[in-house]
């Protein structure tokens, strides 16, 4: 009854093509986004701007990137967390070499430099897909690992070989470093957070996302329409990867504090590409569902079960909750192998015909 | 020493490397040795990934955990008293029944799905499979029952070149083993009334239904015989080191392998294998050392890359043909 796009008539293309063409989304939206900036900073707890949404955020980011190369273009890639990996070692490079200049535009330009070895790596894309893509993305997480270990530089020659991250400050408040509230860091994330979505929501309704969703339908139908693949694929490994190394960077510069190479191992691809799949593939409000669900369930579990009576160690906790996760992904894929974001669709038109049944 | 200034760089890669293997022929022979173990090694993970990826069309991400649990699971039994060899058959027992499950649980309500559904399947599969192996078996690093089992340990060596090979027992048991399996297997594969079903399906999976073959039966079999390949894998790769979750992501190694060999290809997967194995192993040796050492974690992974650029469809593997 109360989501139905009746009586809302577009009068030019203009309004046809909006992000949210509906009245009720732009307000859902305008809520969403109201809560997030006003009231969660004030009303959250320490624990759960630090622990929950601040990382929440920085993942449903790496997997809008992901979601980007494998949803809307296909390109299976199993190389997220090098990528990542180089964002947040090319933004401290960065910010310990010129500190003078602002924090944020290094986030930025450290996601450029992902984009190009996003890019390098991309190359064998146009000769391989499917399987055998996402095992040549590997040679790149490996590769990427290995460096971040053996070359001292990246960490100016840290004795820990870990990334130490400076204090910097924004407005005169501090954003990073050790006494960086985290009420600043949710803040500053979930602008570049909320900045970010709306450009790749751009993205994907344009010209562009229109070329990955071809290329991924079938390749050389989109070649004989005129699509040149080279630069689809590349374009989407740069995008893809631009968004997974700024996502490297909040993660290390605004959650982690300091960071060593395992922060960026094989299991953060992995996790992200279960972020992706289990949230949606091509959709970005499932790449925000699925971080939530992937990320938040290790953390709530112990909860949830003390809360049902249900007494353990933490070691077991541990154990069981990698258990639940397995078998939650295999349910969740039984049940809508389109992901969550196919089960908010489900709801929305549901929603749209009530109280009929069709 | 050999290299001259100017080209002092070039010389390290191109000469030097090789001159050390001509001057020094039993450390060359030793490498090789040993690559030609760890490929073997490899060959047997990449093994039960092609078995499940030609009958089913899965990814089974889940192949490297499986032998992690096998081995478990014989090691687990026999600390509690069970007897060796009895182990060893209640162990593939459990693979049975693993397979069994994951057929019931996870194949067969998703049938029809894309393929990259049922990768993440399998990779679901692999998160439940640590957690129950850490749950049941603690996640400390365990010791194989290599005497129990009869699996002679110890070190053949002999004078070569001016210097001494040292061959481990245990790995020439493991080569045999392997051809072994793999002879075993082809066998299977191309004598047998299960193994021609098996390459029906593998062949089309509607076609196969149409003649009278039960899917769910087939993946059952195939499963097992992938839990089996990995109990094997498991006893000969716990011997070597021990049973510990790292072999998981050693494991990943498999990966290359298969790419270079080809997705469906069982010759391709022991092939892939000793190259893998030996290239990266000559390469961490002669090579690795310019670099810093440790690059034995992605050469693999360079070296299958770099075979797919000239073929894409790896070694062995099936010419794609695309229709439009």
């Amino acid at each position: 009854m109360l989501y139905r796009e009746a009586g809302q008539f577009k009068t030019n293309y203009r309004a046809d093509m909006a992000v949210f063409p509906i009245l009720q989304d732009r307000i859902g939206v305008f809520l969403i986004l109201l809560v997030a900036f006003a009231v969660i900073p004030f009303v959250g707890s320490n624990f759960f701007l630090h622990a929950i949404m601040i990382p929440f955020l920085i993942f449903a980011l790496a997997t809008i990137g992901l979601n980007i190369l494998t949803g809307y273009t296909g390109l299976l890639s199993l190389g997220t967390g090098g990528f990542m990996g180089v964002g947040a070692y090319a933004c401290y490079k960065l910010a310990t070499v010129f500190p003078e200049v602002h924090i944020l535009v290094w986030v930025v330009a450290s996601g450029f430099v992902s984009a190009a070895v996003g890019v390098v790596f991309g190359l064998p894309s146009l000769r391989i897909k499917g399987f055998y893509l996402a095992v040549a993305t590997l040679a790149s997480q490996f590769f990427l690992s290995w460096c971040f270990i053996r070359i001292p530089w990246l960490v100016n020659y840290n004795v820990s070989n870990a990334i130490e991250v400076p204090r910097r400050s924004l407005f005169g408040i501090a954003v990073t470093g050790p006494d960086a509230t985290p009420q600043a860091r949710y803040l500053v994330v979930l602008t570049v957070v909320v900045a970010m979505t709306w450009i790749a929501s751009n993205l994907v309704r344009g010209r562009i996302g229109r070329m990955w969703m071809a290329v991924r339908d079938m390749d050389i139908a989109a070649e004989l329409m005129g699509i040149r693949l080279l630069n689809t694929k590349l374009l989407a490994f740069a995008v893809s990867s631009f968004y997974c190394g700024v996502a490297g960077a909040l993660l290390v510069f605004l959650y982690y504090g300091s960071a060593e190479a395992t922060a960026f191992s094989i299991n953060q691809s992995f996790a992200v590409l279960s972020m992706v799949i289990i949230g949606g593939l091509g959709s970005l409000v499932g790449s925000f569902m699925g971080a939530a669900l992937i990320f938040t369930l290790p953390i709530l579990l112990p909860h949830i079960m003390a809360a049902l009576g249900i007494p353990i160690q933490s070691a077991t906790a541990e154990q069981i909750s990698f258990m639940v996760v397995g078998a939650l992904i295999i349910f969740f894929l039984i049940v809508e192998p389109h992901g969550l974001a196919r089960l908010w669709q489900i709801a929305k038109q549901k929603l749209r015909v009530w109280p009929y049944p069709y | 020493m050999l290299c001259v200034k100017p080209y002092g760089m070039l010389c390290k890669i191109f000469v030097v490397p090789f001159y050390e293997m001509w001057d020094l022929p039993d450390i060359f022979v030793q490498t090789l040795w040993e690559g030609l173990v760890g490929g073997t090694l490899y060959s047997l993970i990449a093994l039960g990934f092609v078995l499940v990826f030609k009958a089913s069309g899965v990814f089974n991400f889940a192949q490297g955990i499986m032998v992690v649990f096998a081995a478990l699971s014989l090691v687990g039994l026999h600390s509690i008293g069970v007897p060796a060899f009895l182990a060893l058959i209640l162990a593939a027992g459990i693979m049975f029944v693993l397979a069994y499950s994951v057929e019931r649980v996870v194949l067969r309500p998703l049938v029809n799905q894309p393929d990259i559904i049922l990768f993440m399947a399998t990779f679901g599969l692999t998160y439940f499979l640590i957690g129950l192996g850490e749950l049941i078996f603690g996640g400390d690093p365990k010791v194989m029952i290599t005497k129990q089992l009869y699996i002679p340990t110890g070190a053949l060596s002999f004078d070569f070149g001016g210097g001494r090979v040292e061959l481990q027992k245990l790995d020439i048991t493991a080569m045999v083993v392997a051809s072994v399996m793999v002879a075993g297997l082809a066998v299977f594969f191309s004598k047998t009334r299960i193994g021609r079903a098996l390459r029906a399906v593998a062949d089309s999976h509607k076609a196969a239904l149409s003649v009278g073959i039960s899917l769910n039966q087939i993946w059952v079999i195939v499963w097992f015989a992938a839990g089996l390949v990995a109990l094997v894998t498991g006893i000969m790769w716990g011997a070597r080191s021990e049973v510990s979750f790292a072999l998981e992501i050693i494991a990943l190694k498999a990966l290359p392998v298969l790419i270079l060999g080809g997705f469906t290809s069982i010759p391709g997967a022991i092939v892939g294998g000793l190259i893998i194995g030996i290239g990266e192993k000559v390469g961490e040796i002669y090579w690795g050392p310019l670099l810093g050492g440790g690059i034995e974690s992605w050469l693999a992974y360079m070296i299958a890359l770099a075979f797919l650029l000239f073929r894409p469809q790896g070694l062995f593997g099936e010419k794609i043909i695309e229709r439009i």
